[in-house]
Parts: structure tokens; sequence; C-alpha cells
């Protein structure tokens, strides 16, 4: 009887339970999509529509009413009902509280995974450790918050064109503040970043060669806990993409020495945001070395600078001398197809010998660059005996039309020489 | 000395074989000399385009290997690595064009002269069965290198044979070894083009040419209607020969020239998967009649426009074959023979709509 009574209340609030969860659920839907939205067909009625609204914004396209953010009664036609604190409207958020606004649904996992079951919920959290949200919350609204960014009404997802955050709109969307000079004098920062970003190998590739694997400022800076990079993780910033020049780099004294005297990493050679595309002069000891900023004549970095500049650039010459049989041999309609592998190969051996000038070492340098060289110096040999054959095969044809001339001059003497003796 | 040679093995094979009836066709045979004569030079011309078809075909052969995997790389190993095989893949080809050329001219030059007539039908239609086994060589060796422009052209070729009715498709299917181009098309093509085509082409050829040395050289009318000493003779041996030979020579040189300085391009290799490239055409033999199927309208009177073509160039190859029986009474008043008349339009046709097929 005890069992019978156990099992009996056991299912009684199972299914209590079961049936509160379904509605819950059904609730949480209903209220994210009113059959009548009266906020909106209001405010449109009287071209009350907050500023830069789109219907296409990806909370209005998921089925987001104003009352999912702002609260309040949707269904209700009366203002008052509609807008009324008890229906928990809570208006237009104060700019400090934006993060928190945004985050009661996005840093709401559970929630969130019912759109997007991969999305990220640690926005905000990483936002307050961020200089922005740090000066937010230090009472500082010049700061940008969610909305300044992301904008508040018209939001895209962030691989949508549209959206402010899309990769190549990124620099003007930063630039908002960070161009305005006015406000950046107040922290002291410049504003000309995007003025060198445009101008550097990263901002040409993305901005002018609608490059998307190149970097935008949110790529080294952080998006939303976004810092300025300090002096010890510059080079990990820059060997995300360039790891094989980070890895050598912090293999070398030369990184320990950085990291004492408070240089910058990559950034003390090769600048910030206006790095330029590196030249084989930056090495070595000429008028743009970036070596002899700091060593002198004499002293070991700079015989090893001295040495594997000249290396480079003789692999560089031969290179550029092979390339250029090449195209001879291409243009003159030869066999090009292994001459053509054989520079793949030899850039290959360019690009890693310049990669190697990160170890500071000749000797490293060296073993790339020798084989590049024996790669070009084949290259050439290979050209040099298309470009000779393509002679011969021309020698070859004037020889042999000497020859069909002779043969054809013969026959028609002959062939003349027998007409006379039938005439005679 | 090397005439005392000669003539000791003449007359030892003489001794034992008999030669008289070689000897007498060689003392015998005369070619008629009239201002026409330059005409009998255009078949020569196309015989000797044959043999070096036949000599580099041979040449390709010891290095080509057919198959999807295969058959293009080994084309590049031999204009790329084997010595002179640049210089026999570009003779080849460039050769299988002049042939087909000169297989028309010589053809032409038959029809205008009127040299089809009797008793010399048969000789026509051996000549234009050899002709149309030219074209089919033509069209089967384009597929061989197995790049992107052959394949291509291949699927638009073998479709157009998928329209004529009833066997149509069959015959479409035959060809290509299944529904689609594939490398067992690649197969089929490369047995026809060197065992198939070769076998029944050096038959007919013979066949044309014993009919050519029964008969002789056919004499025009103004020819015939001379005084017999007004009529000009030249013996075949050696005088005959001696032009042919120098044509050949010369013909032979304007080929290596054509292959060092305007070689063939290999382009890339044929992928089923990949977009047609521009500018898919036929081969320009096929030219007049790819671009006259591509004029017709979509339909005409509940008869596929296409459909329409492929049997008129059908019916029309066939009646061309057979034109040594048809006659047309020639009335006084007409300055040209219906006949010629035809010939014209034909000629200023082919002419036409090849020019149009490349410029449009």
């Amino acid at each position: 009887m005890r069992t019978r009574v156990f099992y009996l209340s056991t299912t009684v609030l199972l299914t209590i339970f079961l049936f509160g969860f379904a509605f819950q659920k059904t609730d949480n839907k209903t209220k994210q999509t009113p059959k009548v939205d009266n906020c909106l067909s209001c405010h449109k009625d009287i071209d009350d529509m907050p500023q830069g609204y789109s219907d296409y914004d990806v909370h209005r396209q998921a089925g987001l009413t104003c009352a999912s953010c702002h609260g309040g009664d949707p269904s209700s036609t009366d203002q008052e009902a509609a807008m009324s604190p008890a229906k928990g409207y809570a208006g237009v958020p104060k700019r400090k509280d934006i993060p928190k606004f945004c985050g009661k649904c996005h840093s709401n996992i559970d929630y969130m995974r019912i759109y997007q079951p991969r999305i990220a919920t640690d926005q905000v959290t990483q936002y307050y450790t961020s200089m922005h949200g740090k000066k937010l919350m230090a009472g500082d609204e010049n700061v940008a918050e969610c909305a300044s960014c992301h904008t508040a009404h018209s939001i895209f997802p962030v691989k949508d064109p549209r959206a402010t955050v899309y990769k190549l709109n990124i620099p003007s969307t930063c630039n908002k503040c960070h161009g305005n000079s006015e406000l950046m004098k107040k922290y002291n920062l410049p504003s000309n970043q995007l003025e060198e970003y445009s101008k550097s190998v990263h901002g040409i590739a993305l901005l002018k060669q609608n490059d998307l694997g190149a970097p935008a400022c949110n790529d080294c800076h952080g998006n939303h806990g976004a810092m300025p990079p300090g002096i010890t993780s510059i080079s990990h910033v820059c060997g995300m993409c360039h790891s094989s020049n980070m890895e050598y780099f912090n293999a070398t004294k030369m990184a320990k020495a950085f990291a004492e005297q408070d240089f910058h990493g990559c950034e003390q050679c090769h600048g910030n945001h206006g790095v330029q595309k590196p030249t084989d002069d930056m090495v070595g000891v000429g008028k743009n070395s970036k070596c002899v900023d700091c060593h002198d004549k004499g002293d070991v970095g700079y015989v090893a600078a001295e040495k594997i500049e000249a290396e480079i650039v003789q692999l560089k010459n031969n290179y550029d001398a092979a390339t250029n049989k090449f195209l001879e041999v291409r243009e003159k309609g030869m066999n090009d197809v292994d001459i053509g592998f054989l520079l793949q190969d030899a850039k290959q051996n360019l690009i890693q010998s310049r990669t190697l000038v990160h170890t500071f070492d000749p000797a490293k340098v060296v073993v790339k660059t020798k084989d590049g060289m024996n790669i070009t110096n084949k290259a050439i040999m290979l050209s040099d005996k298309e470009i000779s054959e393509y002679y011969t095969r021309r020698n070859g044809f004037a020889a042999a039309t000497l020859a069909f001339l002779v043969i054809v001059i013969a026959l028609y003497l002959k062939i003349k020489d027998k007409e006379k003796r039938k005439q005679a | 000395m090397l005439k005392n040679i000669g003539s000791k093995i003449v007359s030892s094979i003489d001794e034992r074989y008999d030669l008289t009836p070689v000897r007498n066709l060689l003392q015998h045979k005369k070619v008629p000399e009239h201002r026409h004569s330059v005409w009998y030079y255009m078949g020569g011309v196309t015989l000797f385009l044959f043999i070096v078809q036949l000599l580099t075909g041979i040449l390709l052969l010891l290095y080509y290997r057919p198959g999807e995997d295969s058959a293009y790389e080994s084309v590049r190993f031999i204009v790329t690595e084997v010595k002179f095989g640049w210089l026999i893949r570009n003779v080849h080809s460039w050769s299988a064009n002049l042939l087909v050329l000169f297989a028309f001219v010589h053809m032409f030059s038959v029809f205008f002269s009127k040299a089809y007539q009797k008793p010399r039908e048969l000789t026509w239609i051996t000549g234009f069965i050899i002709l149309v086994f030219s074209l089919a060589f033509g069209f089967s060796g384009y597929l061989l290198p197995w790049n992107e422009l052959a394949f291509f052209a291949t699927k638009v070729g073998t479709d157009i044979v998928g329209v004529v009715p009833v066997i149509g498709q069959p015959l479409k299917v035959l060809l290509r070894g299944g529904e689609d181009v594939t490398g067992a098309t690649l197969s089929r093509f490369f047995g026809i083009h060197v065992a198939i085509l070769p076998a029944i082409f050096t038959f007919f050829l013979a066949l044309h040419l014993l009919f050519i040395q029964r008969q002789g050289m056919h004499e025009p009318e103004e020819f015939k209607n001379l005084p017999e000493e007004k009529k000009k003779y030249i013996p075949f041996f050696p005088d005959f020969a001696l032009k042919d030979f120098l044509l050949w020579v010369v013909v032979f040189n304007v080929l290596i020239f054509l292959a060092l300085y305007f070689p063939w391009e290999l382009g890339n290799k044929a992928d089923a998967f990949a977009s047609a490239p521009k500018g898919i055409r036929p081969e320009w033999y096929f030219m007049f009649m790819f671009q006259s199927l591509k004029f017709l309208p979509a339909h005409i009177l509940f008869i596929e426009g296409e459909l329409l073509g492929v049997l008129f160039f059908g019916v029309a190859g066939l009646v061309w074959m057979m034109v040594p029986y048809i006659k047309i009474k020639h009335r006084s008043g007409w300055k040209f023979q219906p006949l010629t008349l035809i010939g014209i339009f034909v000629v200023i046709f082919i002419v036409i709509m090849t020019v149009l097929g490349y410029l449009l």
C-alpha cells in the first residue's frame, strides 16, 4: 500500500513538473512573439521611431519586439498601461547600464542557445575588463558601450556586410571615436590610427583589396575586451598570424634583451598601425637598417646583420634573374613547366630566409639561402637550355630550308633540261 | 657505279618476278598538258600529306598513352621531353589540317573539270569516301590530347550525332562508349583513329589509286576537241613525277615552317567538372556545318531546326557523292551548266559560313 502511494505521488509530482516546464517554455515564446506589437504600430503611427531603426535588425528578424528589451506590455493599446513600470517597462537605458541591459540575454547561455547554440556569452564579462568597460564603471560616459559599436536598432550579424562590426567596416567603426581628436585628447591618445592603418600593409589588404584575412583593429586589440597590447604581449599578438617569426624571435637572446629594456617586440622595428611590407634593407647596415639603431660597427650584431642582408640580397637578385629568364622562355613559347616549379620552390626559400632573419643567426639564414641559390641556378640553367634550344630549332629550320632549296633548284633544272631535250 | 648497282638489282628482280607490267605502266602512262594541268597535282599533295600523317602518327604512337590519366601527360611529354617530339606532333597536326584542305581543293577541281563523269564514277565515289574518312580522322584525333577544348568540342560534336532520329541516340552512346564523354570515349576514339580508320582508309585509297592507274588522267573537253598534233602530253615517269616531287618538297618545307612558328597549343587538361571554356569551336572544316546549325531556328514546321539541318547535310552529302549519276539537261541558252552553278553555290556557301563561324 505504501509503495502504491509513493508511486502515485511521484507520478503526480512529475506530471505537474513537466506541465509546468512545458507551460513555462510556451510562455517564454509567446512573450517574444506576441500577436500584436502595439509599441511598434503606435510609434510608427506617431512617427516616433528610434534613430537608425531597421526592420532587418537581427533582433527584429529573430522575432523579438521592443518589449523584449525595453519591457512593458505590447498587447495593450493604452499608452500608460503598455509603458507601466508594473509591467516591467524599463524605458531607454542609461549609458552606464547598457552593458548589463544587453547582458540580460547575451550573458544567459540558456536563452542564447535557442538562437545560436555556439554563441559566446562572455561579452559583458570581457567588456568590464576592457579599458572601455573600466572607464564606464568609473563613471566616464564618453567611452564606448555595446551600442557605440553595434548600434542600438540596426544590429546585424558580424558576417553581414551591413553590420558596423563586419570586418571591412571595423576600422571606420572604431574611428568614429578614435578619430575624434578632441575626444582622444582627453585620454592622451593619438587620433590618426586609421590614417596610418589605411596606408599599412594590413590596411591596404583589408580596405583596398577587400582581403578579409587581413587584420582589422579588433584582431590585435580584441573586441569586447579591447586593450592596447602590452609590451610583453606584442609578439604574441603579431604571432597569432606570423607564428614562425614569433617562434624564432622568442627563442633568441634578443627577445630577453628587448624585455629587459622595455622594447616593444615586433613593433620596435616594424611599427604598429602603419606597419609596412618589410624590405630587405631593414636588416643590414644601410641607411634603412633597423639593426644599426642599436648595433655599432664592429659588434657581433652588426657583423651578423651585414652577413644576413648580403645573403638575402644575393638570393633575391638570383631569383629575379631566374624569373626574367623564365619569362623569356615563356615568351618564346618554350617549355616553362619545370622552371615554373623551380621558381615556386625558390620563392619559398626566399620567404623562409626572410623569416629566419628573426633568429638573428646568419648560419641559419645561410642554410636556406644556399638551398635557394641552388634552385635558382638550376632554373637559370634550364632556362638557358630552353632559350638555346629555341635558336637551335630556328637555325635547324634555316639549314633544312637551304637543303630543300637546293633540292628544289636541282629538280627544277632537271625538269627544264628534260623539256629542252624534248624540244630539240 | 651507282647506276650499275641499281640496274643489277632491277634486272635481278626482273629475272625473278617479271617487271614488264610495271615497266609498261611507267613508260606508257602519260599526263595531258593544258592550262588547267596544275589541278592534277592536288591529289598528289593530298597523298603526300597522308604519307606524312602515317609516318608521324606511327612515331607519336611510340610515346602516346591513351587514358584519362595519361593521354594529356604523354602528349605534354612528347612536346617537352622527347627529342623532336614537338616537331613530330606539330607536323602531324598541321599536316592533318592541310590534308583536309588539299582534299577539298582536289575534290572541287575534279568537280568543276567534270572529271567525275563516265568512266570515272567510282574514282569520284571512292574519293568522296576518303574525304569523309579524313574528316573522321580529324574528329577522332582532335580528342586524343585530352585537353579542355577537345573535350568540349567532342561533347558538342557527339551531341549533334544524337539529334538524328531513331539511330542518333544509340550511335551517340556507341561513339562515346557511354552516356557522357569520358575516358571510355578517349579509348574508343584512339582505337578508331589508329586502327579502324587507317584500315578502311587504306582500302579505299588503294581502290582510288588503282582506278586512276587503270584509267589514266582525265582530259578536259577543250583538250579532247583539239587536233591530235596540238595535244601535248608528258610522260608520267619521270617528268610528271619530278614535278610532283618538287611540289612535295615545297609542301614539306611549308609544313615544318608552320610547325615551328605556329605550334599547336596543348592548353589545359580536360576536366569534366570544369565549366566549358570560352570559344569552343569545332575544327575549321566542320565550321560551315556548325555555323549553319546555329543559324537555324529552334523549330521549322514542327521539326526541330537542328534535326532538319543534320538531315539536310546528310542528304546533301549523299547527293554530292552520287553526282556522277545525276544528269541535268543543258539547254543551249545557258552560259553555265546547272551542276557547275550548284558547285559554285556550294563553294560560296562553305566559304561564307566558315568565315561567319570565326567572325560571329
